[in-house]
């Protein structure tokens, strides 16, 4: 749908102010930034992570107290899929040295650094291998590899931008892997944007002191989840990888080691047990639970299965109150609302500005206080622009990137974006996008340390899945990072962690047992089915037809 | 309308999640799919429109972004010969439409060693040796969601021009369209990624800075600062993120040299 002929009226307030700001972009002068103090102020009253609404603290398990988002909690106290005592634990499918559970790009760099250990691999996936938010991560990966910027600038940046929360050996690990990883994907064949000297190119992104953002075009996930997927196809010797098979429930043994894992085959319907030294979670994030009611940006399989999965196996959260909105998801049209802008757009130099064209805030702070403005324009200011559909958003002006940088410049650099939206006769590179903040990442997750080992013996995490590396608060371009380090990390220490001698006991689902004992004692008499594996977007209508459809969870 | 309440109320434009809505005022439209008939609101895209109609996906739906190819779908228009696919997270529905998805399409993949290649073309040829079964006849790059110019690619390899065939296929997503729609039979998507890996290891050039960064990093150059770092109690964090200097947006990588030089 192009746009209609009132907001082509508005678009008009957008090109005339454009002159001077193209003007002034040109002098390297930008709308000031928010002082320290103030970016407190604004995100208490406008994020909604800081909104005490639909909210409420956890009654069981080891996050016992903690305040949680009640979408987040809804899962973290439900019930199994499966009836734990009516499993019979001597029938085993799958047995392997690690399982990693999750074909992202965590997931997938963990089984090729295992594998690389000489030990034998399973990837379980619940989609496709590589249906991931990974696959989605568009603007780019930081890593300190210029000479003007190192790991100590790579550290301030991404603790100051998590607001000093971050726990500080994961950053730690960050920062010094950062630029391993990213020559160990250029080793792999990764095409990044480099110039005929090599030298890559880096920019600037919200909360950056230095530019150290690297991108493969606007598709920066994709082309690290293609060539890291390509390998591991070509390790399919050490790497079997079961897709349509989402695991279910984590497997211990009677010591409390973890043991694998129970899959479930979407397709069949039925269920599979995976016996293994070590297990790596890698199921990303949650953005399909829609906290607080939001479009997401996220994967159709984003639905925090691995946080509660380990939650049932007694592994603590951290972080889980902490919810990214990434400020620029697409408010129209319709058919793309929610849909992610690249920050790189900004990067690129395009302003935010309200329905009178005008700019209101510096468009690369920090992710969360960048949202929080947006959603303060448009709420407590009234300024946004409305859409037919309802929906509000602000212009994000993609022209001015032509004319700072050349023209083709945003068919270049964003060809993704340029098609998509060309689909619906907009032209990026000559008519501004309408954007809102959309729900974007899980900050929190599995609590673990810089090896990513957690508190039980022979489970690793890594990703989205995991909480701390970003505290409150994720800087671009350090989610695609943490995967690469954080999964190449667990690859490691799992494989050496086996190697040391591992032997799995008689395998147990007790812990399971125990878990739904405790909501019981807790009051909680009809507990959700856990992990959702796929949202339900069935509408009530159809619901009310299926006279004889069975739901388990969001399941038919 | 009263403007100044609709504007008031961004709330209800919050809470909407991802289920299919009839945004006010939208009509329905009949589509057809797998040949039955469904009614469904008329901005849609097919995939939230299979989705309003009561389908629940477990194939043939992943990002629903247009970017990770698990929603190839092939349909036909009234009064129209011709064949038209697309990605379901990403086309609107029109009146009348017969579509069905292709969540999958069978395309065999050699396994190499990446390693062991050198960046000949014959490498290729050796891996694809189907690649020369290509008519030109161009069913793929009509069939392409990405408008990636897959048989200009294809080409580009018979002619040996990896680096060529690399840049040209860049945008593609592995949805196989290509590879259900060609004549001559061929994977194009697989060897197209075999072309970009090894341009990106054998015909790009390296980054030296890169390099240099890798060997200080593991000489421990970095160990003790970082170690200091994450000692640090947040006031002295607070004072050193706050007095941090902004590369100019201007700067040119490589050349800029900031200020202060002592934690580089």
């Amino acid at each position: 749908m192009p746009y209609t002929p009132e907001m082509k009226e508005l678009i008009k307030k957008v090109e005339a102010t454009r002159p001077q700001r193209i003007e002034m972009a040109r002098r390297n002068e930008h709308f000031p930034d928010l002082p320290l103090e103030e970016r407190e102020e604004v995100l208490k009253k406008f994020h909604p992570d800081y909104l005490e609404e639909g909210r409420r603290a956890v009654r069981v398990g080891p996050n016992k107290g903690d305040v949680f988002p009640e979408e987040v909690l809804d899962f973290l106290e439900s019930k199994s899929r499966i009836n734990p005592k009516k499993v019979d634990l001597s029938k085993v499918d799958f047995e392997t040295d690690v399982l990693v559970i999750g074909g992202g790009g965590a997931g997938t760099a963990a089984a090729l650094m295992a594998q690389e250990q000489g030990v034998k691999v399973i990837i379980s996936t619940k989609l496709r291998h590589g249906d991931a938010n990974t696959m989605m991560a568009e603007g780019g990966i930081q890593g300190a590899t210029q000479e003007g910027d190192s790991p100590f600038y790579h550290y301030l940046d991404t603790i100051g931008g998590g607001h000093f929360t971050n726990q500080p050996e994961l950053v730690e690990a960050l920062v010094h892997d950062a630029p391993l990883s990213i020559a160990w994907l250029e080793s792999l064949g990764m095409m990044f944007d480099k110039d005929r000297e090599g030298r890559l190119s880096v920019q600037h992104f919200g909360g950056s002191s230095r530019k150290r953002m690297h991108s493969a075009g606007d598709m920066t996930g994709a082309e690290i989840m293609r060539i890291i997927r390509d390998e591991a196809r070509n390790r399919s010797d050490d790497i079997t990888v079961l897709e349509f098979s989402p695991a279910v429930e984590l497997l211990l043994d009677e010591e409390r080691k973890c043991a694998g894992a129970i899959l479930y085959g979407l397709d069949t319907e039925e269920y599979f047990l995976v016996k293994a030294k070590a297990v790596i979670m890698a199921t990303g994030g949650f953005g399909r639970l829609h906290i607080q009611g939001f479009a997401t940006t996220n994967h159709y399989g984003a639905t925090m299965d691995g946080v509660v999965m380990a939650y049932r196996a007694g592994v603590k959260s951290a972080f889980m109150h902490s919810t990214q909105y990434h400020p620029t998801g697409a408010a129209y049209p319709e058919q793309n609302v929610g849909l992610l802008i690249t920050e790189k757009t900004r990067g690129l130099g395009a302003h935010v500005l309200n329905k009178d064209g005008e700019q209101f805030c510096f468009p690369l702070e920090p992710r969360d206080v960048e949202s929080a403005l947006l959603i303060r324009e448009c709420t407590e200011r009234n300024r946004g622009v409305v859409t037919p559909t309802g929906r509000v958003g602000v212009w994000l002006d993609s022209p001015m990137i032509d004319i700072l940088h050349g023209p083709g410049t945003v068919e270049r650099e964003l060809p993704a974006k340029f098609i998509q939206f060309r689909r619906y006769e907009i032209d990026i590179s000559k008519e501004p996008l309408l954007v809102y903040p959309t729900l974007h990442y899980q900050n929190g997750g599995i609590y673990m340390n810089a090896q990513t080992e957690t508190s039980l013996k022979g489970f690793y995490s890594a990703g989205e899945v995991s909480g701390g590396i970003h505290g409150d608060n994720r800087l671009m371009g350090n989610s695609l990072q943490d995967i690469l380090t954080f999964g190449r990390r667990a690859g490691q220490a799992a494989a050496k962690y086996v190697k040391s001698g591992i032997k799995i006991r008689k395998l147990s689902l007790d812990h399971v047992v125990k878990f739904e004992e405790e909501l019981k004692s807790a009051g909680i008499e009809n507990p959700l089915i856990g992990p959702m594996i796929l949202p339900d977007y069935t509408t009530e209508v159809v619901k009310g037809k299926q006279w004889t459809a069975h739901y388990e969870g969001t399941l038919r | 309308m009263d403007k100044e309440k609709s504007e008031k109320t961004p709330k209800k434009t919050m809470a909407t999640g991802d289920r299919a809505i009839l945004p006010e005022g939208a009509k329905t439209i009949p589509i057809y799919i797998m040949g039955k008939k469904y009614e469904v609101p008329e901005t849609l895209t097919i995939l939230k429109a299979m989705e309003y109609a009561g389908f629940k996906f477990i194939r043939g739906c992943g990002c629903r972004g247009g970017i990770c190819g698990a929603c190839g779908t092939v349909y036909r228009k009234p009064g129209d010969y011709k064949l038209q696919v697309g990605l379901a997270c990403q086309t609107v529905v029109e009146p009348d439409m017969y579509l069905t998805q292709i969540p999958f399409f069978p395309a065999n993949r050699a396994p190499y060693r990446l390693e062991e290649l050198e960046g000949k073309p014959e490498e290729i040829f050796k891996l694809y040796p189907e690649v020369f079964r290509c008519v030109a006849c161009n069913a793929c790059t009509k069939a392409c969601p990405m408008d990636v110019k897959v048989l200009d690619y294809v080409s580009a390899i018979k002619q040996g021009n990896i680096a060529k065939a690399a840049q040209l296929s860049f945008d593609c997503i592995q949805c196989g369209l290509c590879a259900s729609r060609c004549m001559g039979e061929l994977p194009q998507y697989h060897f197209a990624q075999l072309a970009r890996r090894i341009y990106g290891k054998r015909i790009a050039p390296k980054s030296k800075h890169l390099e240099k960064r890798v060997e200080e990093i593991e000489s421990g150059k970095y160990d003790e600062i970082l170690k200091k770092l994450t000692q640090m109690d947040q006031k002295e964090l607070e004072k050193l993120y706050m007095e941090r200097e902004r590369e100019p947006d201007t700067s040119v990588p490589g050349e800029w040299v900031p200020k202060e030089t002592k934690y580089l």
